[in-house]
C-alpha cells in the first residue's frame, strides 16, 4: 500500500505491525522523530483535493483537534504547536513539513527541543467504490516520560493514539456534515467538553 | 426544565435540569407534547445497559412543537414533529444507503471509543440511551435538543393526534422493519415472539406484507388478546409448549419466518433462561436469549429469522449448528427509522395501521417515576404509558 515503507511480506500498513511498528513506520518517513507508532484511518465522503486543502491550512486544525490549543503558522513549512497535556499542562513544539504532495500527502517532523518529539504523515487516497477519500494518519511520538507518562496520558485521555482516532472522526464529521457532533445541552457545556 | 433522570437500578426521578439550547447549526429545540416509556427503557431501568451515568435524561420516543431552530435547520417554529430515536446526519456513506442507525457522524467522537472497542465499529447516536450511543439527553422532559433536525424529524400534518403518530419515533418502524427483515412471501406463516408494542406492530406489519398466518407468542393474556384482534393465532407459553405447538400448528414444517421481539430480558422459567440470569447476576454477563434459541429451532429449514429485539453483549449456547444445518438467514439491527417515516405516516393517515389501541395509560411527566414502576411491574395491563408534560390529571 505504501511503497515508502520497509520490506514486508504483506500489504498491511506498517503501523499495524505486531513488532517494531515504530521502526517500520519510521523507515517510510523522510525524517523520523518519536518511538511509539499509531496509524488511524477514516473514509470521508468528500473529494481528495478538498480534504487535502482544508488540512494543509494548519490554522484549520484546532477546529477538530480538541487537544490542540493553537497553531501558529509561520510559513508554508514551519508552524508552532501548543497542545494540551495531562493535568492541565501544555506541551509545545515547532513542526516542519518534510514532504508535501498536493492532494496526496503531508509529512512532518518536530524540530529539536520539542516537548514531545513527533513525526508522521497524513495521506489522502481515493476510496474504492466511489466512497470518497481514505485519510490515514501515521504518527510517531515520544510519549512524555516514557511508559509511565504514556499510562498517565491514557488515563487522562491525552494519549496521542486515542486523540488521533478521535481527531479523524471529528475531521470526518466536520467535512461531511458541516459540524461536529456533541451531546452538550447548551453552548456552555460544549465549551466545557472541548476544554476537557 | 423538568426531566426524568436515571440514577441507578430502579431509581429514576423527575428533576429540575438546565434547559437545552441550540449548540450546532443544524439543531432544533422541541417542546415535548407526548413522550412514551419504551420496553428498552426498562433495560436501562433494570440496569442491563452499561455506560449510563447518574443524571442522564431518558426517553427516545417523543414528539412536540418546534420552538427554536439553528441557522441550518429546515424546520420552522410552530411545526409539530415526531423525532426518530436514531440520530442520523444524512450525509455519510451509511445514511446514503438509508442505513440511518449506522450513521458515521451522529455519535460524538469521544463516545465512539466504547463501541469501537466492544463492537468493532461505532454506530449512530441515540436519544436517552447510554453513553455508548452518544450520551444524548432524551425526550422524557419538557424540552429536547435535536441534532441534525433537517434530516430526522417528520412534520405532522394537521388532523392527526399525538396518540396516532407518536409511535413513529421508534416502535412502529421497529415492528415494521422486524417484519420487513423477515422477507415475508405470500402464503407465509410468521411466528412472532413477544407481544409487547414492537411485537404487536410486527404482527400488523406481517399481515400488511402478505403473511397468510401470524402466530403470536407471549404469556400475558391481555397482550395475546390484542394480537388476536389483529388476526393472529396465539400461543401462551405458560400454558402450551411453544416448539411443539408451533410444529403442530404448521403441519410439522415450522414457521417460514420467525421474529424475535423479546430481547435480552426474556421472561419465563426455562432452564437456559435461569442459567443466563445467574450469569448476568454474577457478572459473568451473558444476555438471556431464550426467544432467539427457540426461534432458530422452530423455524422451517431455509427459513428466515428476524431480530428487532435488543441485545447488548455476548450470548451462551447459541444454536449455531442448527442455524447452519437448517440454512437459516438472520437479519437484525437498530431501526433505520428515517427510512420508514413517510410510508408509515401515510399508512396511519389512511387508517391502514392503528397505533392508539396500544396506549393503556396517560400521565403527566411529573409522574414518570410511577410510570416506570407500573410499566415494569404490570406488564399485562400496562401495554404503553405516554407521558405528557403539563397534563392535568382528571
Amino acid at each position: 500500500m505504501n511503497d515508502t515503507d520497509g520490506v514486508r511480506s504483506d500489504d498491511a500498513p506498517a503501523g499495524t505491525a505486531k513488532s517494531d511498528a515504530a521502526d517500520k513506520v519510521g523507515a517510510g518517513l523522510p525524517e523520523q522523530a518519536g518511538d511509539s507508532a499509531t496509524v488511524q484511518t477514516v473514509t470521508i465522503n468528500k473529494p481528495r483535493q478538498e480534504l487535502y486543502s482544508y488540512f494543509r491550512d494548519f490554522s484549520n486544525l484546532p477546529a477538530f483537534m480538541d487537544n490542540v490549543e493553537r497553531i501558529e503558522v509561520k510559513d508554508r513549512q514551519l508552524s508552532h504547536w501548543v497542545v494540551k497535556a495531562p493535568a492541565g499542562a501544555t506541551v509545545e513544539w515547532d513542526a516542519r513539513v518534510t514532504e508535501d504532495r498536493d492532494g496526496e500527502l503531508i509529512a512532518w517532523t518536530s524540530e529539536a527541543g520539542a516537548d514531545v518529539p513527533n513525526s508522521g504523515r497524513v495521506e489522502f487516497r481515493d476510496a474504492s467504490g466511489g466512497r470518497g477519500t481514505v485519510v490515514s494518519a501515521t504518527i510517531l511520538y515520544d510519549p512524555p516520560a516514557g511508559v509511565v507518562g504514556k499510562l498517565v496520558a491514557k488515563i487522562f485521555q491525552r494519549e496521542p493514539a486515542i486523540q488521533a482516532r478521535r481527531d479523524l472522526r471529528r475531521f470526518k464529521q466536520l467535512m461531511e456534515t458541516g459540524e461536529i457532533a456533541t451531546n452538550a445541552m447548551n453552548p456552555a457545556q460544549a465549551r466545557e467538553k472541548e476544554q476537557g | 426544565m423538568r426531566a426524568l433522570t436515571w440514577h441507578g437500578k430502579h431509581d429514576v426521578r423527575v428533576d429540575t435540569v438546565p434547559d437545552p439550547e441550540i449548540v450546532n447549526p443544524r439543531d432544533a429545540i422541541i417542546k415535548i407534547t407526548s413522550t412514551a416509556i419504551c420496553g428498552s427503557d426498562l433495560h436501562l431501568y433494570d440496569g442491563y445497559i452499561p455506560t449510563m451515568k447518574a443524571g442522564d435524561i431518558l426517553g427516545h420516543e417523543f414528539m412536540g412543537e418546534v420552538v427554536e431552530t439553528g441557522p441550518k435547520s429546515t424546520l420552522q417554529k410552530g411545526q409539530r414533529v415526531v423525532v426518530p430515536f436514531t440520530i442520523a446526519c444524512g450525509q455519510c456513506f451509511h445514511c446514503g444507503k438509508q442505513q440511518f442507525s449506522a450513521c458515521d457522524n451522529s455519535n460524538p467522537a469521544d463516545n465512539m471509543d466504547i463501541a469501537q472497542e466492544l463492537y468493532g465499529q461505532p454506530f449512530a447516536g441515540l436519544f436517552g440511551y447510554s453513553h455508548m450511543t452518544g450520551g444524548y439527553a432524551g425526550g422524557q422532559a419538557e424540552y429536547v435538543r435535536v441534532p441534525f433536525s433537517d434530516v430526522g424529524p417528520i412534520v405532522i400534518p394537521d388532523g392527526l393526534d399525538d396518540d396516532e403518530v407518536l409511535f413513529l419515533s421508534d416502535i412502529l418502524p421497529t415492528g415494521w422493519m422486524g417484519a420487513e427483515n423477515a422477507d415475508i412471501e405470500p402464503g407465509d406463516t410468521v411466528a412472532v415472539w413477544g407481544c409487547g408494542p414492537v411485537g404487536l406492530f410486527a404482527v400488523q406489519s406481517a399481515f400488511l406484507m402478505g403473511a397468510e398466518r401470524v402466530i403470536a407468542i407471549d404469556h400475558f393474556p391481555h397482550r395475546l388478546e390484542l394480537a388476536k384482534k389483529f388476526g393472529a393465532e396465539t400461543i401462551n407459553f405458560e400454558e402450551s409448549k411453544t416448539y411443539e405447538a408451533l410444529m403442530a400448528m404448521t403441519g410439522g414444517i415450522g414457521p417460514d419466518a420467525c421474529i424475535d421481539c423479546v430481547g435480552l430480558e426474556a421472561h419465563g422459567l426455562f432452564g437456559d433462561n435461569i442459567i443466563d440470569q445467574i450469569k448476568v447476576s454474577t457478572f459473568l454477563g451473558t444476555d438471556r436469549i431464550h426467544a432467539i434459541r427457540q426461534a432458530i429451532l422452530a423455524c422451517r429449514k431455509g427459513g428466515r429469522v428476524s431480530m428487532p429485539a435488543v441485545y447488548g453483549g455476548f450470548v451462551d449456547k447459541f444454536p449455531l449448528g442448527a442455524f447452519m444445518e437448517k440454512g437459516l438467514t438472520l437479519k437484525t439491527g437498530q431501526t433505520h427509522v428515517q427510512r420508514y417515516l413517510p410510508g408509515l405516516l401515510n399508512a396511519i393517515a389512511e387508517k391502514k395501521i392503528d397505533t392508539t389501541f396500544l396506549i393503556s395509560h396517560r400521565m403527566p411527566l411529573e409522574r414518570a417515576a410511577d410510570g416506570y414502576k407500573m410499566f415494569h411491574d404490570q406488564q399485562n395491563e400496562a401495554t404503553k404509558i405516554v407521558l405528557k408534560p403539563g397534563m392535568v390529571e382528571a
